[in-house]
């Protein structure tokens, strides 16, 4: 094909995708003339080098729909109508470059009854601007009545030499008028002082300058970069990973020989070879809103064939991905926003009779989190109807009815995912098409992603795939354990610890959990050979190892190993699908020497940690279904007794240390008890039935907040444990929050809340927490009856009512009912509706979006809390972090009485 | 895992008089299989194979075939053959299925034999339920039987079953 065909033709079909957006946004916004000008300039460049080709069909079809943009500047109304038969065209276009692009020749044919309708609706506008601004005498051209045309404004002070935009317009509406028809005719007799204006002021100069056909400004943009063929930098990419597994090679056969003269051209090959990975690598970077440019069209010509308002909001447009990933999930994504458009929302009037706004929402977000883009797509609609995908999935015999009995709405909802599945009864033009989620599970499972599908019957769905960031290149660092070998991602690594038994750093346990002493703090360890459950029993050496510190989100853990290697650079590929159930594993990799080994994933361990449960969008979706059902979080408790034989509990979270003192330091003064701790005295508590000890050590349990701290007796420390905090007795005692079984003992779930009064009595009430006549109200929304009952007290002694609910559905009827609410405080992690969905219906409901929401949660990382800010949360504060609740709910309410 | 379903009918030869398959002919505990020859892409010695632990006790192990990364499938596991006690070194059989390769351990590999589709039978009622799962009917030899393997089949190793 001839080159500047081809140019031309991935010119244009960049520049008609544009289009297609710009046309809707525009339509929404038809003041907006910069986007007008953008539209068109665009057909405009198009019109130029068709003609310049010699493809007369094309240029005509571009020519009459510039005409009636043309008329759209000069102020003609804009109307659906117009819009459509401008997208029309646009798509005639587009089949007539397909045809282009496969034969090399413009087809065939006659464009005669669209470019009869364009000149007819340029026409009708005519007609129905002059009706509408009668008086224009025609040999008056400064037409004094300029009432419907478009005034645009310029939001900055004019720089020198700039000419302000109401003399371009006018000047603009002068030529524009003098010559009535055709109007890009009248374009060329610019005005003077324009012609010579810089490219600053765009939207100025393009409308005047339409007729310029190569704006210096652009062809200095074009100088700046090429275009490459796709399979150049995908050969170049597949070069670059074999070179680095060389690389890898070169390296191991070096580490064997010790001092080689190779040792130094080695290292240079390594950094030359890391740094064009990544030159590489930036290259295939794109922004995933490349791959949502067409949703805008497809949801405004959805939203007028099924009768339906849409509105459809795209957040984090320029998260960055692999080119390859990218292509992969362009038509799941599109797949399934239409699904959203048409199974998910309702109609208006549905929507009216439910109570809900009119115009739904689709919502398209993308973010990073721990080298993984998280996509979601939700919507605001019926949800899932389960009962249709029973009967469905009965019929098609995925399951028995009696399976089906057993299993949640979560698992039955994953039937969607299985081949031929569709539940809408009618079939309309839009989805039905014979793509179904099956496709798109395929195509995610392809690149190593895993999708999840969560829905609130009434409330909406939404669908999150996880991919990985790219299918390429990460530093790892590679361990030995039960006697194989594993790869840990470097980016979650933050230090490497070697145990000893007789050093400062070594494992120690209380009772089966082994802790590290680090920097005094206790950092949980989980050897890696029992969580992959591959312990030999060979090396139980259980004071030494090596200790792989890592983070994951906010969560600090140590990874017991038996040896540690070096770092490599690994290539990531996906793992099996029989294989990426496997929580614990992110991929496998081919090392240096050439065998296969696993790539650990830090996030799967902080999950058996129990810490992370919040990841409902994280693990494999074949164990999803298994989570939904342990959807309560997993908390760990401190085991201990004090007074009596019966075992008490509270959160380690909200323990700062365990201390064991010599009792000679424990003194009495004033009648309580102190002991000597980092150079201050700090009180010492004691629960009902407690003695301090006359010998030997005492053990206490530290709390420290805002620089004090207070010790709590007790008798033996028990245990650490991992449980679902399920407090089903509630107590009537003072201290106690009621009664949990924790590893099948019946055990008393302290209150943390009731004894640090007792050491200071103003522990709550000194920090400035004046409780104000007219006290603000806190919503409180969490599953965790623990939580509940621990924070109400701390809100309301900070002065605020507290309203709880126990779950998102409540707390929305509460909202719903028309009670005033000053804040909304959310747990994240909770079952059926998790925080960042409740957060964004509320932010949906027009009546409560201006409701401050603060998220609560175990988990806070950078992503997530970016995540939270797309949701709509004002703030993202830890759970355990009491100083910061109320400092932020402090802000939160100021800023509302500000406002009000 | 109903996808299989269909790629099964289309790769079984079809029913028509004279139709002849050819079958790649394996040892397993004892016993003779045969795995249709369009589905297998080659035969292999298995070497550096890295257990990976959690998965399903099907999955041997996971190797490096000249760059590729080979999901190996331990045929006794699968077809509840006892282990192999004899301490020979595997063979393996590689298949694809939708993209991804596999390698299914087998004892020893025979020769290729031409059958005709009408002569294969169904599976005898009493057939080993593990077995009969992925076994897509017998064909009687001189002297032995041979049990056709699905490979679709085989390779259906459910969620259930991993998640166990």
């Amino acid at each position: 094909m001839d080159d500047l065909l081809r140019e031309f033709l991935t010119e244009t079909n960049e520049s008609l995708d544009t289009v297609d957006n710009q046309l809707v946004r525009f339509e929404q916004d038809p003041n907006n003339a910069k986007i007008l000008d953008n539209i068109f300039r665009l057909v405009h460049t198009i019109k130029g080098t068709c003609g310049f080709l010699g493809l007369p069909r094309l240029e005509a079809l571009a020519h009459a729909a510039e005409t009636l943009m043309g008329k759209f500047r000069d102020g003609m109304p804009v109307t659906g109508e117009a819009v459509t038969l401008i997208l029309t065209t646009i798509d005639r276009i587009k089949e007539i470059l397909g045809q282009l692009e496969a034969t090399e020749v413009e087809p065939e044919g006659v464009d005669e009854d669209l470019i009869d309708e364009l000149h007819h609706m340029v026409e009708k506008g005519m007609e129905s601007m002059t009706e509408s601004a009668p008086p224009i005498a025609p040999e008056a051209p400064v037409a004094a009545e300029p009432a419907p045309l478009v005034v645009p404004t310029l939001e900055r002070e004019l720089r020198p030499g700039e000419v302000s935009l109401e003399e371009l317009e006018r000047a603009f509406q002068e030529t524009a008028i003098e010559v009535a028809l055709p109007v890009v005719a009248a374009a060329p007799v610019a005005p003077a002082p324009v012609a010579e204006k810089p490219a600053a002021p765009k939207p100025v100069v393009k409308k005047t300058a339409v007729e310029v056909d190569h704006p210096e400004g652009a062809d200095k943009v074009a100088n700046q970069s090429i275009r490459v063929n796709v399979d150049t930098l995908e050969h170049l990419m597949t070069m670059v990973s074999e070179l680095v597994l060389t690389r890898n090679q070169l390296l191991e056969i070096s580490r064997r020989h010790e001092d080689t003269e190779f040792k130094v051209p080695l290292q240079r090959l390594s950094t030359v070879t890391a740094e064009l990975q990544d030159g590489v690598m930036k290259t295939r970077m794109q922004p995933i809103g490349n791959a949502w440019q067409k949703l805008p069209r497809i949801v405004r010509d959805l939203a007028g064939e099924l009768g339906k308002q849409i509105e459809l909001e795209m957040h984090g447009a320029d998260t960055e991905l692999d080119r390859q990933v990218l292509d992969l999930i362009k038509d799941p994504l599109t797949h399934m926003v239409r699904n959203s458009a048409d199974h998910g929302l309702e109609t208006p009037a549905e929507r009216a009779e439910n109570g809900k706004p009119e115009q739904g929402t689709i919502r398209l977000s993308a973010y990073h989190e721990g080298g993984h883009i998280l996509i979601c797509i939700a919507d605001n609609g019926r949800g899932l109807n389960t009962e249709r995908i029973k009967a469905k999935a009965i019929s098609n015999g995925l399951a028995t009815e009696a399976d089906i009995e057993k299993m949640s709405e979560a698992q039955i909802h994953k039937f969607i995912f299985a081949p031929g599945f569709s539940t809408a009864a009618a079939v309309t033009s839009v989805s039905g098409r014979g793509v179904g989620m099956d496709v798109v599970r395929t195509n995610i499972d392809q690149i190593g992603g895993t999708i999840d599908i969560k829905s609130v019957a009434g409330e909406g769905s939404s669908v999150t795939i996880k991919i990985p960031l790219t299918l390429a290149i990460v530093s790892a660092l590679i361990v030995e354990a039960g006697g194989d070998r594993f790869a840990i991602p470097q980016l979650a690594v933050v230090e490497l610890v070697r145990a000893r038994a007789n050093s400062e750093h070594r494992i120690e346990r209380i009772k089966d959990t082994p802790v590290l002493r680090l920097r005094n703090k206790l950092l949980p360890l989980m050897h890696l050979k029992k969580l992959l459950q591959i312990d030999d029993g060979s090396s139980a050496d259980p004071e030494n190892g090596f200790i792989v510190v890592t983070q994951v989100g906010s969560q600090t853990f140590g990874i017991v190993v038996d040896g540690v290697f070096h770092t490599e650079e690994i290539v990531v590929k996906p793992m099996s699908t029989k294989l990426r159930h496997i929580g614990m594993f992110s991929g496998n990799t081919i090392l240096g020497d050439g065998a296969v080994i696993m790539i650990v994933d830090p996030n799967g361990i902080a999950q058996e940690l129990g810490a992370l449960a919040s990841s409902a969008h994280e693990i494999a979706d074949e164990n999803a279904a298994m989570r939904a059902m342990n959807a309560e979080q997993l908390t760990s408790l401190l085991v201990f007794r004090a007074g009596s034989a019966q075992p008490k509990a509270v959160p380690l979270g909200l323990v700062t240390r365990l201390e064991e003192v010599t009792v000679d330091k424990v003194e009495l003064s004033n009648g309580r008890y102190m002991v000597q701790y980092r150079d201050q005295l700090m009180p010492l508590v004691q629960m009902e039935g407690v003695t301090v000890r006359t010998s030997g050590t005492q053990p206490i349990l530290v709390f420290a907040d805002d620089g004090r701290s207070m010790g709590l007796v007790v008798d033996e420390i028990v245990d650490i444990v991992e449980e679902r905090l399920h407090i089903e007795v509630a107590s009537g005692r003072e201290g106690i929050l009621g009664s949990a079984v924790i590893k099948g003992l019946a055990t008393e779930v302290i209150d943390v809340g009731h004894f640090l009064p007792m050491a200071f009595a103003d522990w709550f009430s000194r920090k400035e927490m004046r409780v104000s006549s007219t006290a603000q109200s806190v919503l409180l929304v969490d599953d965790s009856a623990f939580f509940r009952n621990m924070l109400s007290p701390v809100l309301k002694a900070a002065g605020y009512k507290v309203r709880v609910a126990t779950n998102a559905q409540e707390g929305l009827t509460f909202l719903r009912s028309g009670q005033e609410v000053d804040v909304i405080l959310t747990d994240i992690e909770m079952p059926d509706m998790n925080g960042f969905e409740f957060a964004e219906t509320i932010r949906a409901d027009q009546r409560l979006s201006h409701t401050p929401i603060i998220a609560l949660s175990a988990m806070i990382s950078p992503a997530a809390i970016e995540r939270g800010r797309l949701a709509g949360f004002h703030d993202y504060v830890a759970k355990f972090d009491r100083p910061g609740l109320i400092a932020a709910l402090k802000e939160q309410t100021t800023d509302v009485r500000h406002a009000a | 895992m109903t996808t299989t379903t269909a790629t099964t009918t289309t790769t079984r030869a079809p029913i028509a008089d004279g139709a002849i398959t050819e079958y790649v002919t394996t040892m397993i505990g004892g016993q003779l299989f045969g795995m249709p020859i369009s589905r297998v892409q080659d035969v292999f010695m298995p070497e550096r194979l890295t257990r990976v632990p959690l998965s399903s006790s099907d999955v041997a192990g996971v190797l490096n075939l000249r760059g590729r990364i080979v999901t190996a499938i331990d045929m006794r596991s699968r077809l509840g053959l006892p282990k192999n006690e004899d301490g020979k070194p595997p063979m393996a059989v590689g298949v694809d299925l939708r993209g991804e390769s596999y390698g299914l351990l087998i004892d020893s590999i025979g020769e290729v034999l031409k059958l005709a589709d009408e002569s294969r039978e169904v599976n005898p009622v009493n057939l080993d339920p593990r077995m009969a799962k992925m076994a897509d009917g017998v064909h009687r030899l001189d002297g032995q039987l041979m049990v056709v393997l699905d490979v679709d089949r085989i390779l259906e190793i459910s969620p259930e079953k991993l998640a166990a």
